[in-house]
Order: C-alpha cells, then structure tokens, then sequence
C-alpha cells in the first residue's frame, strides 16, 4: 500500500534520520517506536503528505507521492499530536466539522451513533472547552470510525486515554486491519493487537 | 543532468569563488575609471555646479535597488518551482546588497537634494517608491530572521518576494499617481540633455556597482553554503577548512 | 502488492480541479463565522480599538473644523488599515495552535477555497464592520455627506483587499517565535500602500470635483487581482509555514 525508499529529514541543521527504508500492505500495522526526539512525528508527517522529506521517496500503490498529493489527502487519515478541535464548540459539531472537512457526509444520527461508540453519549452538546484531555482524544476515535481512509497514520494515539479508551482504539485497529486497512502509529506503549498483523519498527 | 552539474553547492562552490575575485577585480577596475571620468573629466554643470556628481553613485545604485529585487524574486521562483537549494542560496545573498544598494540610493537622493531643491527629503513619487522598496527588503531579511528552519525560510521568503514583485509596479503606479495628484512636491532635477562623457562615466559606475553586486552576493553565497552543508563531505575536504582543524 | 479493492474502503480518486470548490468555501466560512459569533468579546474588542485610533488624532492636533475635514478621510483610512492589520495575526493562529490547519491542508477539499472562505469570514467580521461605521465616525471630523459616501464605497472595495493581501502575510509568519505581529506589520503594511492611495485619493478626487471613478475602478482591479492571487499565495504559504 505505501513504500518508503530512503528517506531522510533533517531539522534546522541538524540530521533527524536518513535511509529509513519500509513497506506497509493492507492488513498490516507498522509501530514506530524510539526515544523522544528521533524524529518519529516528522517521519509520520511525512507520510501523510505534510511535509517534504530532505531526500527519499514515499510510493502510494506503486506510485511515486509528494507533499500535499491529493493521492495522499483522499487515501490517509492523519491524526496529529493536536486534536484539531475548537473550544467554542460542542463535541457533536466539533465532530461534524471535522468529518465533513474529510469529504464525507454523514447524517446527524451517524455521527451520534458514533460518539456514543466512544463513550461521549452524554456529552453531545458540551462545549469542547470542558472536555477533559482523553475525552477529546475519543473525538478523535470517533473521526477515525466515520471516515473511511485505507490507511491511518496515528502520531502516540495512545496519550491521555484510560485502560478503556486504549481498549477501544486497539479494538478499532484491530478492525481496520482485518478490513484490509493499514496502520501506521508511533507510540511508547505496547498496543494489543494480533501479533501477526504487526511489526514494529525502532528509532535510534 | 550535466547541465544541472553546478547546481549542486559542492561544484558550484569552487567556482562561485572564482567568479567573485574576477567580478570583484573587474568592479574595482570599472569604479575607477568610472570616478575619474565622473569627478574629473566630466564638465561641471551650469545649473547644478558641482552637486551633480553624485549622479554617478546614486543613479547606478537606484537601478541596481530595483534590478536585484526582480533578480532575488526570479531565484525565489525558480526555487519554488524547481525545489532547488542554490537557487534559494542564492536569493538570500542578494537581499542584503539590495537593501544596500536601496539605502545608498536614498541616502545619496537626500544629500542632492539639499542642494538642488534646498530639503533633504521630498515626498516625490521616485523617492517614495524607493523608501517603500526600502521596507520589502527589510521585511524579506526579517522573515528570514525569524525562521529557525532554513528550508522553510527559502520558501517562506521567496514567496513573499514573489508577492513582493507582482506589487512593485502597482505600488509605483500608485505612488506616481498620488504624486501627481498632489503637484506641490514634483521636482524636475536639471536639464535631463545628459553629455556623452557623463554618459560613459554613468555607464561606467553602473557596471562597477552591477559588478560589484555579483562579486559580494556570491561571496555570500559561499558563506551560505558552508553554514548548510556543515558535516557534508565536500565541506570537510575543503582545503581552507582543513586548515581550520 | 495488494491492490486495496475491498468494498469497505470507497475508492477516493484523486478529485478533478475543481471539484469542491463550494463545499469548501462554506465550510469554512460557517466554521469562521460560528466561531467568530461564539466569542464576540473579541470582535467587539477590535472594533472598539478602531474606533478609538480615530478619536486620537484629534486629541494629537486640533479639533479645528477645516483641519479635521482635510484629515479625516485619511485618518478613517489608516485607523481601517490599523484595525485589519491587528485582526490578522489571529486569522491562522488558532487552528495553527489546535491542529485544524493540518486536518485543512490533508483535506480532499482545495486549500485555496477553504482560505478563502475563512478570509471571507474575517472580512465579514472586521472589515464589514469598518466600513458600517464609517459614517458614524466621519461625523467626529465634520465630513460631509457625498464625502461620507465615497468614503464607505471605497472602503466596501478596499477593506476585502487588506483581509486577502494580509492573510498571505499571516500565514508565513504562523509560529514564529518572534511573535507575528511587528513582523506581520514589516511585511504587509508597505503592501497596503497603494489601497491606501487609491482609497484615500477617491475621497479626495470627488472633493477636487473630478469624480472617484478611476479611484474606484483601480481599487476594483486591485480587489480581482487579489482574489485571483491571494488565495493560492496563501495556501502555497500556510504549507510553508506546515512544512
């Protein structure tokens, strides 16, 4: 699904990583792990088409990608250390919002149905301002069930979220994996997911 | 790609280094004659006496506050079009020339000014323009500065100078409209009948300073380079950085 | 290599130029405009800071009738430009800060129509308003009533310009240390020059008795040649500032 070849990045003047070399198939998880400041988050934003790599190809299906390819902006959903949410609004419009910025239409009922899936039942018309961190971050999760994208790139999803919300982003992973999806997450924590599908790749 | 072969710093530097000596050599040559064709040979003006002469540092530097800034936008561009890192390099060693040659033209236009019109500074359409390019040149070499990162400085600041040249003509159009509206501050600087011998010392200076521009911008240029590509092997096998170890 | 044809994953072609040009124009102009209704302090901060640059200059000279006649159409301008360009630094900043502007950049939809519509929506609720109050102000400087006219007119066609020509301005300087704002004003101001001239002049042309036409029709020109370029220039700049 997506083949990396040689890439490198850099911050400023100083060299993050070069010849990071791998390939992701349908039905497989990449983990990304290493220490703080390995340049795990700019390898991720790469692949999702956010920033430009210092040298190296990304390949989509084969073909050769760059920053902002609309290949990549309609095939990976990216979630970020941000949230992407606004304070001013209710979780339920937050939600919207943020799927429809996706390119999906979904109706009202859906997109509840969805926030229940991750526990925000009772928080639909909340403005997201009194949310607490993992809260937020179920948003996210519900995003992730609403917008169908082969491939997910999760920059740490497991922060902030509780024994349940990991549980249920794992079971989400889990999921997707057997439809035929991909994952791609940089995270510090062992995730639960079916040790065939997985491999896990480590930052020095 | 062989005509592509110096735009890669590690070729381009060696003759970057060059060329600077042979523009910076010829600048000097150029200037010197140019001077004593300007402040000896030329006759003294009937109206203007002695204060003319400034023409031959102040035109030569106007043009060049103008010619640079199209210069600095075209590499921005290609930079941007082509992901070219000379390019960028070589856009970010024009700015400070420019500003330069901007502020020499500013400086010298109020210093003949003063004679000839009897103020330092007048509110005409030419020497307002030339503030204004003044100011896009310092925004350029702010933005610059207050980047961390040099790739997002190079697109960031040629971005801006690519705005900065589809405005030039509007803001000038602008200016010299606004001028004209307000008749009180049009100034005609002497007969514009110009002698051949000044000519030729004008044309003199304008290469000096065409010259001298090329040979300090890659000057830079080199300069640049060392400061991005340190740990780079080309650098580490340069004989002056040798040395340094 | 598998080739992803399951049915669970909709096959997203890459859409045409284009395509969704208007889902994301209004997407982001109600995203802004509900946002900007949310948290009107602020809005009402900005135009009572407007309001009150215009009251200085009086205080700083005279307030001799025949002098404020002559200045006010100029002061209306600056204080306009002032008042826009302190409303910018905040058309990026928060959905730079919460990770918006990276789910906007990743979207399917065209960056440029989603700038454009959050430009809209800042024109909407700070350059709109500058202009309603235009009259209101002129009275503080004795203008009279086809000046007053001209003068709304002009600033109807000016104030769309300074929100597209600074939002290019917003976007390279998101994040930088240097806090946008002085820089911001290094960058823009000298941009906003010739809406200045021609805004201001437009005024001064119906007192000279010539008319604003030109006046009006350059400033026209100035807002098509903006909303062709301003919203490509930003996108290219709001990746920049992403990158």
């Amino acid at each position: 699904m997506l083949e990396i070849q040689d890439l490198a990045a850099r911050r400023g003047y100083v060299m993050l990583f070069s010849q990071v070399s791998f390939k992701v198939e349908a039905g497989e998880a990449l983990i990304i792990t290493g220490a703080n400041g390995t340049g795990k988050t700019t390898l991720l934003r790469m692949l999702a088409g956010l920033s430009h790599p210092l040298s190296g190809k990304i390949l989509w299906q084969g073909r050769e990608t760059r920053a902002f390819d609309p290949v990549l902006r309609n095939n990976i959903m990216f979630v970020g250390h941000a949230p992407a949410l606004k304070d001013e609004l209710t979780a339920e419009e937050n939600l919207a919002l943020l799927v429809k910025l996706a390119g999906e239409e979904v109706a009202l009922g859906a997109l509840r149905e969805a926030l229940q899936e991750v526990a925000l039942g009772a928080r639909l018309t909340v403005p997201a301002r009194v949310l607490s961190q993992g809260q937020r971050r179920r948003i996210g999760l519900a995003r992730l069930a609403l917008v169908p994208r082969p491939l997910w790139v999760l920059d740490e999803p497991v922060t902030a979220l509780d024994p349940a919300g990991i549980a249920l982003l794992t079971g989400m992973m889990a999921a997707h994996l057997s439809k035929g999806g991909a994952v791609i997450a940089a995270t510090h924590q062992a995730l639960d997911l079916p040790t065939g599908a997985m491999r896990q790749l480590s930052f020095q | 790609m062989s005509g592509f072969k110096y735009a890669a710093p590690a070729q381009f530097y060696p003759l970057a280094g060059k060329m600077a000596l042979w523009f910076g050599v010829s600048a000097a040559v150029l200037a010197v004659i140019g001077l004593v064709i300007g402040l000896y040979i030329a006759p003294i003006d009937v109206t203007q006496k002695d204060s003319y002469r400034i023409i031959f540092i102040h035109v030569p530097a106007a043009w060049m506050s103008m010619f640079l800034y199209v210069v600095m936008a075209f590499w921005g561009a290609i930079a941007l079009g082509m992901n070219t890192r000379l390019s960028a390099m070589m856009a970010q060693s024009i700015a400070p020339t420019g500003a330069l040659m901007t502020a020499i033209a500013l400086w010298t236009g109020a210093l003949w000014g003063k004679p000839t019109w009897g103020t330092y500074w007048a509110w005409d359409a030419r020497m307002t323009s030339e503030l204004i390019l003044l100011f896009l040149y310092l925004g350029i070499i702010a933005l610059r500065n207050a980047i961390d990162d040099p790739r997002r400085a190079d697109k960031a600041c040629s971005v801006l100078a690519l705005v900065g040249v589809v405005n030039v003509p509007i803001i000038y159009m602008s200016v010299n409209w606004w001028n004209t509206l307000h008749q009180g501050a049009t100034i005609k600087a002497g007969n514009s009948s110009i002698d051949d011998i000044m000519l030729a010392g004008l044309l003199f200076m304008v290469f000096a300073f065409w010259f001298y521009s090329v040979a300090v911008t890659l000057v830079r240029l080199r300069t640049i380079m060392l400061e991005r590509e340190v740990g780079a092997a080309w650098v580490a096998r340069l004989p002056e950085v040798k040395e340094e170890r | 290599m598998t080739t992803n044809s399951s049915p669970v994953f909709p096959v997203r072609t890459a859409m045409e130029p284009g395509d969704g040009v208007f889902t994301a124009f209004f997407w982001a102009l109600r995203r802004d405009l509900r946002l900007a209704l949310r948290s009107r302090a602020e809005l009402g901060v900005q135009i009572l800071f407007y309001i009150i640059v215009v009251a200085l200059f009086p205080l700083s000279m005279s307030p001799d009738k025949e002098l404020l006649m002559l200045l006010g159409p100029g002061v209306l301008w600056v204080a306009a430009l002032l008042a826009s360009l302190l409303s910018l630094p905040r058309l990026f900043a928060s959905d730079y800060a919460d990770g918006t502007l990276e789910q906007m950049a990743l979207s399917p939809l065209p960056l440029p129509a989603l700038i454009l519509g959050k430009i809209s929506a800042h024109w909407l609720t700070t350059g709109l308003p500058v202009v309603v109050l235009a009259p209101l102000l002129s009275i503080q400087y004795w203008l009279e009533p086809e000046v007053i006219w001209v003068l709304m007119a002009g600033l109807l066609i000016g104030t769309p310009v300074l929100s597209l020509l600074g939002a290019i301005g917003a976007a390279l300087t998101l994040g930088l240390r240097s806090g946008g704002g002085s820089l911001l004003a290094l960058l823009i101001l000298p941009l906003y020059i010739p809406v200045l001239i021609f805004g201001a002049g437009a005024v001064e042309a119906v007192r000279g008795g010539m008319g604003a036409d030109a006046n009006f029709s350059l400033l026209a020109a100035g807002l098509l040649l903006a909303l062709a370029g301003a919203p490509f220039a930003t996108s290219a700049a709001v990746r920049i500032s992403l990158d």
